[in-house]
């Protein structure tokens, strides 16, 4: 998966999770600053991705960005 | 094949009650933080009542409502995860006082998940010889348990007890019809209380060391958003049935945002998931039962009603069991 589609793929759970325009979703965006997601959604945006993509990710403590959290996936997708 | 019939419903709470406002002068949080994140507005706190004491009340009501003298009970459980002592069994206790002489009594731990582990050991029982009536109890005084100095824990649980009589019947609707439970022992780290340690010397005679209540929180919600779907499912199918014809899914309340994500997961409308968090708290074993009692109490369920009874927690456990009320 490129970065572009890992992004798409983020942007679609967040938006579903969070309630919010797809436009105001960057990758610069912070997730709980800018989208105010609280920790429980960081859960569940983080348990749609492994479901989806079959990968296993940790606990949320260094993820503030969705940049982050596209390096993340792309990082864990790599790394099988 | 005999059917199982739950006869009468009856809860008690303590008391006392303690809100987010009053735990935010206690220590680093907010009624804000609370109720988004859980749904909990307040609990009550048990004050000198033990896990058997708030059984007793129920169990007292229960025979109350439904005429049964304490000496027709052929069975008494009590599900908790928070008895009186390791040994007399909560039930037992129950059981004394009740004056319920010719029941067999004893607890079952599957922590919130308890009560409808409880139904099924009640179900074989009934469906075997002798077992006509039987008392089953979901009872928590989890306030003793709880490490209060851990706020990410300790603003969830709340103290309660409830049950229900279950009979056996050769005729008429009321029945069990399907249920589905798994225990996931691998991840018993995942969620512990009470936890003991065995001694290291001897002779020793340091003070007996138990652990309060501790949970890996991401880990427990993943188990609940995922476990509990496929539980409901399986047990929805077993009964021969679809989730559509299920009129209230009567989940363990541990988080709100769980139950969303569990409706969201089986695509049923939200209104078809009660909630009564608000005002226990996570009750773990009594949760299941309380808001059982609520809805009857309602009249929302009545006779003919279709209902799945779903509990998740530690163990780690799930557990579905679908009945005709």
């Amino acid at each position: 998966m490129t970065e572009q589609e890992i992004f798409e793929k983020v942007k679609g759970i967040v938006v579903e999770q969070l309630d919010v325009d797809a436009a105001d979703v960057k990758m610069e965006s912070d997730i709980k600053n800018d989208l105010e997601a609280d920790s429980l959604d960081v859960f569940e945006i983080m348990n749609e991705l492994e479901d989806d993509l079959d990968i296993k990710l940790e606990a949320d403590e260094n993820v503030k960005t969705i940049k982050d959290v596209v390096d993340y996936v792309k990082k864990e997708i790599d790394a099988k | 094949m005999k059917k199982i019939k739950i006869v009468e419903t009856a809860s008690y709470v303590p008391q006392k009650i303690v809100t987010n406002d009053e735990l935010s002068q206690i220590m680093e949080t907010s009624d804000e933080w609370i109720s988004t994140r859980t749904g909990i507005k307040q609990r009550h706190i048990s004050l000198g009542e033990n896990t058997s004491d708030l059984c007793l009340h129920v169990a007292q009501e229960l025979l109350e409502k439904s005429g049964w003298a304490p000496e027709s009970l052929d069975l008494l459980l009590v599900a908790t995860m928070s008895p009186d002592s390791y040994t007399p069994a909560t039930a037992a206790l129950v059981q004394g006082k009740l004056q319920a002489k010719n029941a067999l009594a004893f607890d079952i731990s599957a922590a919130c998940s308890g009560f409808i582990y409880g139904l099924k050991v009640a179900e074989k029982f009934l469906q075997q010889g002798s077992t006509k009536r039987v008392m089953l109890i979901g009872g928590e005084v989890l306030s003793k348990v709880i490490d209060w100095s851990d706020r990410t824990s300790a603003v969830l649980f709340g103290d309660g007890a409830a049950g229900a009589l279950l009979e056996s019947k050769t005729s008429g609707d009321s029945d069990f019809l399907g249920a589905s439970l798994h225990t996931f022992g691998e991840f018993g780290d995942k969620l512990e209380a009470g936890k003991t340690e065995a001694i290291s010397t001897f002779p020793n005679l340091k003070e007996h060391y138990i652990r309060a209540f501790s949970m890996s929180g991401r880990d427990v919600y993943t188990f609940a958003t995922h476990r509990v779907p496929e539980s409901i499912e399986e047990a929805v199918s077993k009964a021969a049935l679809t989730l559509d014809d299920i009129d209230y899914f009567v989940l363990h309340q541990a988080n709100s945002r769980i139950v969303t994500q569990i409706a969201k997961k089986l695509a049923q409308p939200l209104t078809k998931f009660p909630l009564n968090i608000a005002e226990y708290g996570n009750t773990s074993a009594a949760s299941v039962p309380l808001l059982l009692d609520e809805l009857v109490t309602q009249g929302k369920i009545k006779r003919g009603v279709k209902i799945a009874l779903s509990g998740f927690g530690g163990g780690l456990t799930v557990g579905t069991q679908v009945i005709k009320y």
